[in-house]
C-alpha cells in the first residue's frame, strides 16, 4: 500500500529574533544569536521547517547565591563573587551562547542592592564577555521599576533581551526597552490567555511584536512540567495558524526551577543515585523535555547539564538552518 | 475511521425485512452509525460486511500487550498528536537491556539490578517495565540461557532481541508463557519471525530501513496471521531522523488512518553514557515512542526518564491531587509551625519543597479543594474558613501542637478574621509566594 502524503501547510511561523549588536550594529558584542523561525511543530514536516537551533543562556547572578546546593556551587566556586569572571567562565569553558544576568540581589529580601550595583554588574559582564546578554529582573515590581531602567540604559545599543514584564507591571520597562533598542521578555504564569494579553499590552505601547520573546513560566520535571509543556505546544500551534500575538520565540527558566526539585538538591537519597549526578541530570532532563514541546532559549545553570543538552540539540537539529 | 450511515447501508442486505426491529435497512444503517444498534441484530448480514465494519471500527493505532498477567504492559492505542487535545493513553514502557554475553553470576546480577530500578514518586510507583534480552553473542544457546535467566530472575515482561530466527525460535519456545515481545522481523526474516510469533502467541516488532519498507513489512507480517505488531525505526538512523520518522508515522496512523503503520513503536537508545542516553530517551518518550530501550541502569538517569513518562502521560483534564491530610516535614514536634495549603499537587509540592528548604520542621495541613490552587479555590469558595476549620478538626491538628498559631497563604490574607473566629487560633499571614517561605519561617518561628 503506498504511504499517503501528509499535506500540512501552516500559514504562520515563529518570529526570528536576532540578539546582540556587534560593532557594525552599534554595539560591542563579538557574536550574535538568532532564534525562532519554526514553520511546523517540533519534528513535524521536514527538518527544513524546524527553524533555528535552540540556544542555552547560562545564568550568572549579580551576587553570590546563598541558597544553591553544593553540587551547583562547585563548578563556580572561584567566581561566585565576580559576575564578570563568572560570565567569562560560562562562555569560555562551557560554551554559553548567551549569558542571562539575573538581578537576584536587588530583591528587598535578598540583599536590597541598588541601581548603582546593578549598573556596575551589567557593565562588568558586558566587558567580560562578547556574547549577547539576557537581563532578568528580580520579580519585586517596585524595585524592578527603580533598577531595571538603569540596567537597560547601561546596556543601550547592545540589543539585549530584557525582562520580565507582566500583566500588572509592564509600562516602565517596556518603554525603556523600546527607547534603548532592546528585546523584551513578556511573562505569564502558565496561562496562555494572560500570555497573549501581556503581548497585546506591550504592543499597544508601540513595542514591536517581532522584538518580543515570551516567558510562559517553567515547571521543573516532576513539578508541573506538563503544564509548561502543553502551553509551549499550544503557543507553537497558535503561531503556526497565524496568531501574530503568539508568534514569539519562547524562553524558559530551567536552571532555577529544576534545582528547586527535591530530586536535584537532596544530598542523601539512597536508591536515586549520587547527588553529583542527579542534580545536573534533573536540570538536563527538564530542558530536553521542554525542547520537545518547542522552546527557543533555555536558561540553565550546571555545566554538565549544559553539555548534555547541547549534545542533544546538536543531535536533533540541522546545522545552518535557513 | 468511522463509516457513515450511507456507507454502512451499502453493506447491508437492503431487503427491508424488519427483523432488526427497524422499519428499513437505511434506518438500521443510520442507527449503527450513531452506535444506537448492534450489527448482530441483522440476521442476514454477510461475513464480508461484518469484517469491513469491524475493521472500520478499529482504533487508528492498535493496542499491543505483552508480559505475563501480573506485570503485563500495554502500549499503543493513542488517539492524539498533542496531549492537550485529549490525553496520551498508554505510558511509554521503559526497558533496560541485558546482554547474553553475560553468564552466571554477572548475568544474574545484571537482571537483579535492572529489576530493582523501581521508584516511588508522589505516592505512585514508577519503574522499569521490561527487560530486553539482547543476542549480542550471536549464539542461540547463549540467548536461550539469558532469556531463561531473565524469566527466572524477575517478573518483568521480556523483549527478546535478535536478528536470528534460529535463536528467536529456540528462546521464544522456552519463555512463551511470559508472552515476550519478539524483536525483530526484518524484510528478509519476516516470514520465519512471523511464524515464530504466531506459534508462540507473541507480539512481534518489525524493523526496516525506511517508512515505505516498514509499511510493506507490516503488511507481509499480517498476511502470516500476526496482528500484534510494534514498529521500530532503523536503529542506525540518527536521533533527528528517528524523531521525524516517529512523528510522521504517528501522523499517518492517526490523521490518515493508514493501517500498515497503525501500531505502537519501539526505539533503542544504545549509544553514549548515561547522560546522553537519558537525553535521547526523554526525547523519544515525549515524541511518540511506545517503548524505549536503554543500556544504562544508572538510577540517576532512569529516575528522570520515568518521571517524564509520568508527567507527559498525566491527563490534562484532571488536576493531579494529593491526599488531604497533615504532612509532617522534617521531624516536627509540639512546638513546630502549622500551615495549610490546597490539595492541588503542584501547589502542595511547591510548598513542601520550600518548607524543606527552610529546614524548619513543620506540619503542612492539606485542605481538600478538589485539586485547585489557593487563589482558584478561594474564588470558587472551595477554600473558606469552614473548609480549613473542618480539615483541622478532621486531622486532629490541635493534638499535634501545643501552640495555637496557624500560618495561612499570603494570597488569602483576607480570610484571617473569619478563620480566627471559626478556629479560635491565632492567624499568621504567610508570604504570597512560597519561595519566600524559608525566610519567613526562619524569621517568624525562631
Amino acid at each position: 500500500m503506498p504511504v499517503p502524503e501528509i499535506a500540512e501547510s501552516f500559514t504562520g511561523s515563529v518570529n526570528r529574533v536576532t540578539l546582540g549588536a556587534t560593532k557594525d550594529g552599534g554595539g560591542t558584542r563579538t557574536s550574535i544569536v538568532t532564534v525562532g523561525g519554526a514553520r511546523n511543530m517540533v519534528y513535524g514536516g521536514s527538518p527544513n521547517d524546524a527553524g533555528e537551533k535552540p540556544v542555552i543562556a547560562m545564568d550568572v547572578l549579580d551576587a553570590r547565591p546563598d541558597d544553591w546546593p553544593d553540587a551547583l556551587l562547585e563548578p563556580y566556586k572561584d567566581v561566585l563573587d565576580s559576575p564578570g569572571d563568572w560570565a567569562k567562565k560560562c562562555v569560555e569553558e562551557y560554551g554559553a551562547e548567551l549569558i542571562c544576568l539575573k538581578f537576584e540581589a536587588i530583591h528587598p529580601d535578598k540583599g536590597d542592592k541598588d541601581a548603582t550595583h546593578a549598573v556596575k554588574v551589567t557593565e562588568e559582564v558586558l566587558k567580560a564577555v562578547g556574547v549577547p546578554l539576557v537581563l532578568w529582573s528580580c520579580g519585586f515590581d517596585e524595585k524592578d521599576n527603580q533598577v531595571m531602567p538603569k540596567v537597560s540604559g547601561a546596556a543601550k545599543g547592545e540589543n539585549c533581551l530584557i525582562g520580565t514584564v507582566t500583566e500588572d507591571n509592564y509600562k516602565s520597562l517596556t518603554a525603556i526597552a523600546l527607547a534603548d533598542g532592546h528585546f523584551l521578555i513578556t511573562e505569564a504564569p502558565l496561562d496562555i490567555n494572560i500570555a497573549k494579553q501581556v503581548n497585546i499590552l506591550a504592543s499597544d505601547m508601540g513595542f514591536p511584536l517581532e522584538r518580543i520573546v515570551t516567558f510562559q513560566s517553567t515547571g521543573a520535571l516532576g513539578y508541573g512540567i506538563e503544564y509548561a509543556y502543553s502551553i509551549q505546544e499550544r503557543q507553537r500551534q497558535a503561531a503556526l495558524t497565524g496568531d501574530k500575538m503568539m508568534a514569539m520565540p519562547a524562553i524558559c527558566d530551567v536552571g532555577y526551577e529544576s534545582w528547586r526539585a527535591k530530586e536535584a538538591k537532596l544530598a542523601d537519597a539512597p536508591g536515586w543515585g549520587d547527588a553529583a549526578d542527579r542534580g545536573p541530570m534533573w536540570e538536563a532532563a527538564t530542558a530536553v523535555c521542554l525542547l520537545q514541546a518547542g522552546v527557543d532559549i533555555i536558561r540553565m545553570r550546571h555545566p554538565r547539564a549544559v553539555a548534555a543538552v547541547k549534545g542533544f540539540i546538536d543531535q536533533v537539529c540541522q546545522k545552518n538552518n535557513s | 475511521m468511522a463509516l457513515t450511515g450511507l456507507e454502512i447501508f451499502k453493506l447491508l442486505p437492503k431487503t427491508n425485512c424488519k427483523k432488526c426491529g427497524m422499519p428499513t435497512c437505511l434506518a438500521f444503517a443510520m442507527a449503527l452509525a450513531q452506535k444506537r444498534a448492534k450489527l448482530d441484530d441483522c440476521p442476514d448480514v454477510s461475513q464480508e460486511a461484518k469484517d469491513k465494519l469491524a475493521a472500520a471500527a478499529a482504533p487508528p493505532m492498535r493496542k499491543v500487550v505483552f508480559g505475563s498477567a501480573q506485570t503485563q504492559v500495554q502500549i499503543g492505542q493513542e488517539t492524539v498528536m498533542f496531549r492537550h487535545e485529549e490525553k496520551f493513553h498508554n505510558p511509554t514502557t521503559l526497558a533496560v537491556t541485558v546482554s547474553d554475553t553475560l553468564t552466571g553470576e554477572d548475568l544474574k546480577k545484571r537482571i537483579e539490578t535492572v529489576s530493582a530500578l523501581q521508584f516511588e514518586r508522589v505516592g505512585t510507583k514508577i519503574g522499569v517495565g521490561a527487560i530486553a534480552v539482547v543476542n549480542d553473542s550471536g549464539s542461540a544457546d547463549s540467548f536461550v540461557a539469558a532469556c531463561e535467566a531473565a524469566k527466572a530472575g524477575g517478573d518483568l515482561p521480556l523483549i527478546l532481541v535478535t536478528q536470528s530466527s534460529k535463536a528467536m525460535a529456540a528462546a521464544a519456545a522456552r519463555v512463551k508463557e511470559t508472552v515476550p515481545l519478539l524483536a525483530w522481523a526484518e524484510p528478509d526474516t519476516a516470514e520465519e519471525m512471523a511464524k515464530i510469533a504466531k506459534e508462540n502467541g507473541c507480539p512481534l516488532a518489525a524493523r526496516a530501513e525506511t517508512i515505505d519498507a516498514l509499511t510493506e513489512l507490516t503488511e507481509k507480517i499480517k498476511t502470516h496471521g500476526v496482528e500484534d505488531i510494534v514498529l521500530s525505526c532503523p536503529e542506525g538512523a540518527d536521533l533527528r531522523d528517528r524523531l521525524f520518522d516517529l512523528s510522521r508515522m504517528r501522523t499517518l496512523a492517526l490523521k490518515k488512518v493508514f493501517r500498515p503503520l497503525g501500531y505502537p513503536t519501539i526505539s533503542f537508545v544504545g549509544d553514549g553514557d548515561g547522560d546522553v542516553q537519558m537525553a535521547s530517551a526523554i526525547g523519544l518518550i515525549c515524541k511518540y515512542s511506545g517503548i524505549v530501550v536503554v543500556d544504562t541502569a544508572e538510577p540517576y538517569a532512569l529516575l528522570p526518564m520515568l518521571t517524564t513518562v509520568m508527567n507527559i502521560f498525566t491527563d490534562p483534564q484532571k488536576p493531579v491531587q494529593v491526599e488531604p491530610k497533615v504532612y509532617p516535614i522534617g521531624e516536627p514536634d509540639a512546638n513546630s509551625p502549622v500551615m495549610f495549603t490546597t490539595n492541588f499537587s503542584l501547589t502542595y509540592y511547591t510548598v513542601e519543597s520550600d518548607v524543606e528548604a527552610s529546614r524548619v520542621p513543620s506540619y503542612i495541613l492539606v485542605v481538600d479543594t478538589e485539586g485547585t490552587s489557593v487563589l482558584t479555590a478561594y474564588s470558587g469558595d472551595k477554600l473558606n474558613e469552614k473548609a480549613v476549620a473542618d480539615a483541622m478538626a478532621k486531622f486532629g491538628v490541635d493534638k499535634l501542637v501545643k501552640h495555637r498559631k496557624l500560618i495561612i497563604p499570603g494570597y488569602v490574607a483576607v480570610m484571617s478574621g473569619k478563620l480566627e473566629e471559626a478556629t479560635n487560633w491565632e492567624i499568621l499571614v504567610g508570604p504570597r509566594e512560597c519561595s519566600m517561605l524559608p525566610k519567613y519561617l526562619q524569621e517568624v518561628w525562631n
